[in-house]
Order: structure tokens, then C-alpha cells, then sequence
């Protein structure tokens, strides 16, 4: 099986789909249904190739695998070069497994210009998976900034009243930052002499230009990840995305930034890591404990979740930067599942919007009494997100937590703060949609759950789960290359420290 | 004894100025009746032209060989940016065809005096002489001035003219000014001559410096980078749109090449002195083009900022003053010819009710009524923001990479920024098409050969990412060729 080129595949199958639903013609409601199937049928085969992948991956090697090399620029040893390893291998199968389940929940909602959002949907598939894949800076950069154009149409097309402010906001921020990091990837090439990511990541750079590129590539991820205070762009991409956008921003968009501190920023720069660790803890917890109250005063359900996106990507940075065993399995970790969580989340406010178009807190109420099945699915996520043992969110957490105690017991204690308060603002938003009694009469008309949105939440409940009992099935592929990436950084900064020593 | 002088050499050069002769003398003797068949014509002329060019460096590559002594120079950088030029006449002429019909407009005189121009840009490019440099510019510039007035009962038709000619008369002469100081203080014109006088690096004095600055700024003008601009956006609303497609292509890329080529061969080792000129005009010009497009409304003007910018960007190669640089001025200018000419097409289906409409909020909606049109301006408006996967991206990347190459990361830095700054104004256009409410919709039939060009520019501004190696490894051996050892 692995002489097939599987990644390609994953990466480039979406594009299939795209090209079929652009061939469609007839009258506006068959086009609209058949671009829906066939959307779902090739988001559905992508991902049954992406299991393939997972399946064909061995967990106890720490390098790349299931490489792909193909003559790019050869010239310009710029190649075409795919392969996955422990940390990008479950982004992919994230962005796999997410796709479908946005083309079945916008299946009703999306009634205008069906066909060009499903084509958006599916460029964006190839896009995510190509940024996880890409073993080249050239390539994962086109992938990386490629992803705008589709999400910028997305937001600005179907979105919301506001969607054209949001929509530059969210293009016009991350642009910015990638930007600088396209230089940083440019001097990298000219240091390293390749645009081969596995050989940047065996170099040793000098240490001044350490420190530049490390801001470079900061001020690409920090706007991705996102962190305060650059966060301001996701609260309103949010709330004026569709659902399934929200779902794919707060699913695998994210998870950029986190995904390219571990790849690139720590074993790279590992002295320029080092030193601005300090800096990124504070960032962190100012985040975490700032957007978390900023979430306890919110009104609109899906600025709340927003706002508790933030914080809970604080705990992924504090995560990564202690640079320990658990801590970077937490963030891992913690990634994946904010990724599954927050675009349940998302999901569960697209529920209720959907039968009465607004994402206000206080027109909802009393749910439990005739949605008992939404209001099921509702909780587990909403425990997830908080951090409830048994779920997925929990392990990121404690690990991470216990990477934080090890490094600055300082930080932790904040971060901790910050999790008691994740806990406030969604019990809180929980009891005020569910519980209580229903005061409007068109929310007590609400239906439960349709068959459609059951299949949406089933598989995600159920990975929900998964990973916060028997999170063992996610670590292990994970453990080896975040072993390597730390013996990478402890080695290189030792080599630092006793070079001072030295001198 | 002076020999026949051999004029292989010169040949495309001569079949296309010689054509153009002859469409005049057809035109005159066949009047109204035979228009499109003269435009026909002219672009089979273009094709054999290219042809000629291309042939001998096809068989037998291109070596560098001076010709007519030593006034023209054959060599990469010319055959590759004359087959550029004529790519970019090519198409103008055929956009530009029936806009002309439909606009009452139509002459014989448009297809004839583009291949005047494009003649006169050939010898700009060829140009290895001070003063076949100045009869090529001028050829190519006395064409161009009619053209900016060519819709000659209108207006802002004639008024574009006249301010291009007054200024750009200026603009020559300035140039020709600073040539006659760089002759008086080097004692010759020849490029060979004053690459050989200057090749030590050996200090220039103030009188030589004086001249370049002087040649520098007519160049320049040519090229509209800031602060010698402020015709563009005048000249560019008031001509008639094919002419104005033409113009942000063709000339430009002549313009460019000969910038590349006064800067590199004759002053070359006088390199510290121009850099920071360059680095100047650059860094104003990406700043100016990306901040005043924002305020315009009306199309055209905004593709005259947005060429300023570009130019902009494309400097950035000669600020480098490395092979790299010159191979990322190259890739630049061979992307940005397909994006505008795609543009300025689509910009040429702006009719509503048999009028042209030019105000960007004409597009609002597009995407309903002409989807296939939005989605082909989506593709050049990403492009030329410089957004990947498109070919607008690859055209960045490689001034970018020549700027930190050559250790000007600042110059890198502003373009970056810039290129943000002027991705807000291409995100409205996609934004009036894909977001906002129909306008109703444009006159059809937009035209065959206006739909061909769109096509082939999509497909190649959209494609290009995955056969990028025989543009890239062209502009890589012309490059390296200026700079031997």
C-alpha cells in the first residue's frame, strides 16, 4: 500500500471533487444538490485516504514518513516534498475529518451559491492538508497563505451582517503576519541554501539571526495562533462566518500557529525560543485570564466561544514553550481537541441559529425541555471545552499543566486561574441556553436534532470521548517525534550555554 | 573601407517596422473597408516577428553579438523581453479590436501605429548606444502619443494625449540632457566604451553623476515609478481602454528592460553610486502606488496606481543589482504582462447599454451576472495582490528573494508591508463582485477574441505554480548571462 502516494492523494483529491462540481449545469436546485453529494462523497473518500495514511504510519519512528519527492525547481532546490511525522500526522486526519462534517451541516443552511461553497469548502481541504504535509518552505507557504482566499470567501460571501468588515479583518491581519515570515523563509533559504524544511530543521543557525527569524515567524503564528494581542480579527471572522466556516477557522486554522511553533520556531531557533519563552508565557497568560473574562461578558454565543478560543490556545503556547515531554503532548493534545471541541461548539450554536437566527444568549432559554437531545450533545462539549475528566480536554490540560508546573510554577498558577474561569463562562452560558424556563414562545417551538445533525455530532462525541478515555491511541504516534524535537532543542541550547560558558 | 554592415541581427527589428509601412500603405488605399483585416494583419506580422526572433535562438541559442557598429546588441535579456513586448502588443491589439468597432473608434491607423511603437521598443531594447537608445525611445514614444489621443473627438481622449506629450517631451529631454553630459564627461555614447571606463569602479565625477541622475529620471518617467508618475493616472483614465492596456504593458516592459540594461552594462561599476536612487524611487513607489489606489474609483485610474506599485516591485530587482535581481525584474514583468492584459480585458467588458462604464462600483455583483468574468478578475486581482498559489506570488518571491540576497532585508520589509496595504484595494474588487448585490448586467457578446485572452490569461496566471520551471530557468540564464564569472 505505500508505494501509493497517499498524501498527494489526500492533499490533492478535494481538487478532483472541485473540478466535478464545476462541470455541473442544469437549472440552480439539481446543480445545488449534486454539488452537495458530490462535495460530501469526496470529502468522505479523502478521509477514508487519510485513515489509510494513519493506518500506513509507523508510531515508533520519530522522522518523516511516507515522503514524496518530485522535481519542483531543481534548479533553485526548491522541491515538492510531502511527508508526515508524529506532530502534523492527526492535523491532517483533523482536516479530513472535518470537511465532511461541514458539508453535512451546511446541507440546509447554505441555500445561495451552493456550488461556489462547496468549491470553497474543498479548495480549503486541499489547502489544510497541504500545510501539514508540505516538507518544503516554498510549498508549505503557498499552502499556508492560500488558505485566505477561500476563507476570506467564505466569511465575505455567506456570512453575516458585518461579513465584509470581518472578512478584510481576518484576510488583511493574517497577511500581514505571513508576510514577514515569507522573509524569514526567504533568508532561511539563502543560510541554508534549500527550501527543504527537514534540512532547515538539522541546521544549526548563528544566534542574531536566530532572534529575527524567530520574530518573523512570530508574527505570522502569534496572529494564527491567535494570541493577545493580535486577537482581535478571530471574535468577528467568527461571529459573521457561516457555522462551517466558524467550524473550519476554529478547527484546523488555528491550530497553524501551534503547529508552526512545533515545527519551525523551536527546533530551528531553539536559543531564540529560549530566550523570548519569558515573553510568550506572559502573552499567555494575559490571554488566557483576559479573554476569559472578556468571554463572561459576552452576549453573542459565538463571541463567547471565540473568546474562549483564545484562551484556550494560551494553554497550547504555555504548553509548547516549557519545552517538556507533557508539556508539548499536552498542546498537541489540547489542539486536537479544541479542534474537535470548539467546532462542536460552533456547531451547537449553528443548531440553534439555524431555527431562530439569532446568537443571542438571553432570546434562548429552557432548551433541555424540548431539545433533551441537543441539550446532550451540547454538554459533553461543553465539559470537553471546560476541561472535565473523561474528555478530551482534560489531557491537554493537565498535561500541559503539568509541563507549566515543572518549568514556572508562576505561570501555572495563572493558567490554572484561567481554567477556573474557562469553567465559570460555559457553565454559565450552558445554564442560561438550557436551563431555566422558556420564556419565548418561538424557542419552545424549536425542534430536537434532525437524523442529519445527529450524524454531525456522533462521530465528534464519540472522538470527544475517545481521546479523554484512551488518549494512549493519539500519544503514541505523537511521543516519538516530540522526544526528538526536545533532545533537538536541549542539545543545541547546551551547545549555546557552554559557548558562553566559554567565552 | 567600411563593409555592408550585417543586419541579421536587426531583422525582426526590420520585418516589423517594414510591415507596419506596408499596413499603412494598405490602410490608406483600402480606407474603412479593410480595418479588421489590416488588424489581422498586424497581428500575423507580431507572430512572424516573434517567429524571426525566436527562430535562431531556438536552433542555435542566443550569444551575445553587437551589430551595426556597435549600435544594437543581441542578446538573453533582449530576446527574452522583446518576445514579452510583442507578446503584449499581440494581445493588446487583439482586445483591442472590437472595443474599437463598437466605440466608433476603429482605424487603420491603431494596428499600424502599435507596431510602430512596438518597433520603436524592440530598438530601446536592443539599444547599445546612447543615442540608439534615444531614437529608439523616441519612435516608441511619438507612436504612443497618438495613441493616448487616438479617440480624437473625445475629450479626455485628446487631453491624455497632449499632457503625455507635453510631459513626456520633458521627460525626454531630460534624458537627453543627462546623455549629452555622461558624452561630454566620459567622451563617449557607446555602452561597451563607458562599461570599459567605468569597469574598475573607479570614482565618477560630479558631472557623470549629474548626467546619470539625469537619464535615471527620464527612465523614470518612462516607466512612471514615483516621483515622475503623476501622468499616469491622467493619462491612463482619459485614453481609450485597449490603448491604456497597452500602455501598462508593452512600454512598461521596454521601459523596465532598458532600465535594467543602462543601469547594469554602461554604469554598472558605478553601481554604489545609482543603488540608493533605485532603492528610493522603489520604496516611493510601492508606498504611493499601494496607498493612493485606495481612494480611486474609477478602474482605470486604479490599474495606473496599481502599475505604479508594480513598478515598484520590479525595481526592487535593480536595486539588488544581482543576477538574481535581474532574473526577478524578469519573472516580474513576464507574470505582470498576463495579469494586466487579463485585467484590462475584463475591464473592457465594462459595457452597460452600449456605454463604457468605468467606476469600480460598476462591477458590484458580477458574480452573479457573469461568472465566469468574476471569476477570472477574482484570479488576476489575487495574483496581482501577490496571493499564492497564483503567478502573482512566484513574481514577489523572486524580487524578494533577490532584495534579501543582496542584503537589503529594509527594502524587503517595506515591500512586504506594502503589498499588504495594496491587497486591501484588490480585495474590493473581489469584494464588489463576489459579496455585494447585482448592478445588472454587461452588454454581451463581450467577443471572441476578448474571451480567448481572458481564458489564456486565467489559465496561465492560475496554472503556472505547476510548470513554473521553463519561465523561471529562462529568466535564470538570461540573468546569468549579464553577469559573467
Amino acid at each position: 500500500m505505500t508505494h501509493w502516494p497517499l498524501l498527494s492523494l489526500t492533499t490533492f483529491l478535494p481538487l478532483a471533487g472541485v473540478a466535478a462540481i464545476l462541470l455541473l449545469r442544469g437549472d440552480e436546485k439539481d446543480v445545488a444538490r449534486n454539488a452537495r453529494w458530490i462535495a460530501l462523497w469526496t470529502s468522505l473518500v479523502v478521509f477514508a485516504v487519510s485513515l489509510a495514511v494513519w493506518a500506513n504510519f509507523d508510531p515508533t519512528r520519530s522522522d518523516f514518513q511516507l515522503v514524496e519527492q518530485a522535481d519542483w525547481l531543481p534548479d533553485f532546490n526548491i522541491g515538492y516534498h510531502m511527508g508526515v511525522d508524529g506532530i502534523s500526522l492527526f492535523f491532517v486526519l483533523l482536516s479530513t475529518f472535518l470537511t465532511p462534517i461541514c458539508v453535512v451541516a451546511s446541507w440546509t443552511a447554505i441555500e445561495r451559491r451552493v456550488k461556489e461553497y462547496m468549491i470553497a469548502f474543498l479548495v480549503l481541504e486541499t489547502m489544510m492538508v497541504g500545510i501539514f504535509c508540505a516538507l518544503d518552505f516554498i510549498l508549505f507557504y503557498v499552502f499556508f497563505e492560500g488558505v485566505l482566499v477561500p476563507m476570506f470567501l467564505i466569511i465575505g460571501v455567506w456570512g453575516g451582517s458585518r461579513r465584509v468588515y470581518a472578512a478584510f479583518k481576518f484576510f488583511l491581519f493574517t497577511l500581514l503576519g505571513s508576510v514577514l515570515s515569507l522573509l524569514a523563509i526567504l533568508a532561511i533559504y539563502f543560510v541554508t541554501g534549500t527550501a527543504d524544511i527537514p534540512e532547515a530543521l538539522a541546521f544549526n543557525f548563528p544566534p542574531h539571526l536566530q532572534t529575527w527569524l524567530w520574530l518573523a515567524f512570530f508574527a505570522s503564528f502569534a496572529v494564527k495562533v491567535p494570541m493577545w494581542p493580535v486577537h482581535t480579527w478571530l471574535p468577528d471572522a467568527h461571529v459573521e462566518a457561516p457555522t462551517a466556516g466558524s467550524v473550519i477557522l476554529a478547527g484546523v486554522l488555528l491550530k497553524l500557529g501551534g503547529y508552526g511553533f512545533i515545527r519551525f520556531s523551536l527546533p530551528m531557533f531553539p536559543e531564540a525560543s529560549a530566550y523570548f519563552t519569558p515573553f510568550v508565557y506572559t502573552l499567555s497568560v494575559v490571554a488566557i485570564i483576559y479573554t476569559s473574562l472578556v468571554a463572561l461578558a459576552q452576549d453573542d454565543m459565538k463571541k463567547l466561544i471565540a473568546y474562549s478560543s483564545v484562551a484556550h490556545m494560551g494553554f497550547v503556547t504555555i504548553g509548547i514553550f516549557t519545552v517538556t515531554p507533557e508539556g508539548l503532548q499536552g498542546a498537541m493534545i489540547q489542539m486536537l481537541s479544541h479542534g474537535v471541541v470548539s467546532a462542536a461548539l460552533f456547531l451547537c450554536v449553528g443548531v440553534v441559529y439555524d431555527r431562530l437566527h439569532t446568537r443571542e444568549i438571553a432570546r434562548y432559554g429552557g432548551l433541555a425541555e424540548n431539545m433533551p437531545k441537543y441539550a446532550t450533545a451540547f454538554m459533553v462539549f461543553m465539559l470537553a471545552s471546560v476541561g472535565l475528566p473523561g474528555t478530551s480536554g482534560f489531557v491537554g490540560e493537565f498535561l500541559s499543566m503539568i509541563g507549566a508546573f515543572q518549568v514556572n510554577t508562576w505561570v501555572a498558577f495563572f493558567a490554572t486561574t484561567g481554567m477556573i474561569l474557562s469553567a465559570a463562562y460555559m457553565l454559565w452560558l450552558y445554564r442560561r441556553i438550557i436551563f431555566e424556563k422558556i420564556t419565548h414562545a418561538d424557542v419552545r417551538a424549536m425542534i430536537d436534532l434532525t437524523p442529519r445533525e445527529v450524524l454531525v455530532f456522533a462521530p465528534m462525541i464519540a472522538v470527544v470521548l475517545w481521546m479523554g478515555v484512551y488518549p494512549a491511541s493519539f500519544l503514541k504516534p505523537i511521543q516519538p517525534s516530540i522526544a526528538n524535537l526536545i533532545e533537538r532543542v536541549q542539545v543545541s541550547q547546551r551547545a549555546a550555554a557552554t559557548a558562553l560558558a566559554q567565552r | 573601407m567600411t563593409a555592408a554592415p550585417d543586419f541579421l541581427p536587426v531583422l525582426p527589428e526590420m520585418f516589423l517596422g517594414a510591415s507596419g509601412m506596408v499596413l499603412l500603405i494598405v490602410g490608406a488605399y483600402a480606407g474603412a473597408r479593410a480595418i479588421r483585416a489590416v488588424t489581422w494583419l498586424a497581428v500575423l506580422a507580431l507572430a512572424a516577428t516573434a517567429a524571426i526572433l525566436l527562430y535562431p535562438a531556438w536552433t542555435a541559442g542566443v550569444t551575445r553579438q553587437v551589430s551595426l557598429f556597435g549600435m544594437f546588441v543581441t542578446d538573453g535579456l533582449g530576446v527574452f523581453t522583446q518576445t514579452l513586448v510583442i507578446i503584449g502588443s499581440l494581445l493588446s491589439l487583439l482586445i483591442a479590436m472590437r472595443f474599437n468597432e463598437r466605440e466608433g473608434i476603429a482605424r487603420f491607423e491603431f494596428p499600424v501605429l502599435v507596431l510602430i511603437a512596438t518597433a520603436g521598443m524592440m530598438m530601446m531594447i536592443a539599444a547599445n548606444d546612447l543615442i540608439a537608445l534615444y531614437l529608439g525611445l523616441e519612435l516608441q514614444s511619438l507612436a504612443l502619443y497618438v495613441l493616448a489621443a487616438f479617440a480624437r473627438d473625445d475629450v479626455r481622449s485628446t487631453e491624455a494625449g497632449l499632457k503625455y506629450f507635453v510631459l513626456g517631451a520633458v521627460a525626454s529631454g531630460m534624458l537627453l540632457f543627462g546623455a549629452s553630459m555622461v558624452y561630454g564627461f566620459a567622451g563617449t555614447t557607446s555602452f561597451d566604451g563607458l562599461a570599459k571606463l567605468f569597469a574598475g569602479g573607479g570614482a565618477a565625477g560630479v558631472g557623470l553623476i549629474t548626467g546619470i541622475v539625469f537619464i535615471s529620471v527620464g527612465l523614470a518617467f518612462k516607466v512612471s515609478a514615483v516621483p515622475f508618475h503623476m501622468w499616469t493616472p491622467d493619462v491612463y483614465e482619459g485614453a481609450p481602454t485597449p490603448v491604456t492596456a497597452f500602455f501598462s504593458i508593452a512600454p512598461k516592459i521596454a521601459a523596465l528592460t532598458l532600465f535594467l540594461r543602462v543601469m547594469l552594462q554602461p554604469f554598472g561599476g558605478l553601481f554604489g553610486d545609482w543603488q540608493q536612487i533605485i532603492w528610493a524611487i522603489s520604496v516611493a513607489s510601492m508606498a504611493w502606488g499601494a496607498f493612493a489606489a485606495i481612494a480611486q474609483r474609477n478602474i482605470k485610474r486604479l490599474m495606473a496606481y496599481s502599475s505604479i506599485g508594480h513598478v515598484g516591485y520590479a525595481l526592487i530587482g535593480l536595486a539588488a543589482g544581482t543576477a538574481a535581481g535581474v532574473r526577478g525584474v524578469l519573472v516580474y514583468i513576464a507574470i505582470y504582462l498576463f495579469m494586466n492584459v487579463g485585467t484590462f480585458a475584463g475591464i473592457l467588458c465594462m459595457r452597460r447599454n452600449g456605454k463604457m462604464v468605468e467606476g469600480i462600483d460598476d462591477l458590484a455583483g458580477l458574480s452573479r451576472t457573469h461568472p465566469a468574468l468574476a471569476l477570472a478578475l477574482a484570479i488576476f486581482m489575487f495574483s496581482l495582490a501577490g496571493i499564492p498559489p497564483l503567478a502573482g506570488f512566484f513574481g514577489k518571491l523572486y524580487v524578494f528573494m533577490a532584495a534579501i540576497d543582496a542584503g537589503l532585508p529594509v527594502l524587503a520589509v517595506i515591500g512586504v508591508l506594502t503589498s499588504v496595504v495594496g491587497a486591501y484595494y484588490y480585495l474590493r474588487i473581489v469584494k464588489l463582485m463576489y459579496f455585494d448585490e447585482a448592478q445588472g448586467a454587461f452588454d454581451r457578446p463581450f467577443g471572441g477574441e476578448v474571451a480567448a485572452v481572458l481564458l489564456v490569461c486565467a489559465v496561465a496566471i492560475l496554472f503556472f505554480i505547476a510548470w513554473p520551471g521553463p519561465l523561471l530557468n529562462g529568466a535564470d540564464a538570461v540573468a546569468a548571462t549579464l553577469f559573467p564569472g
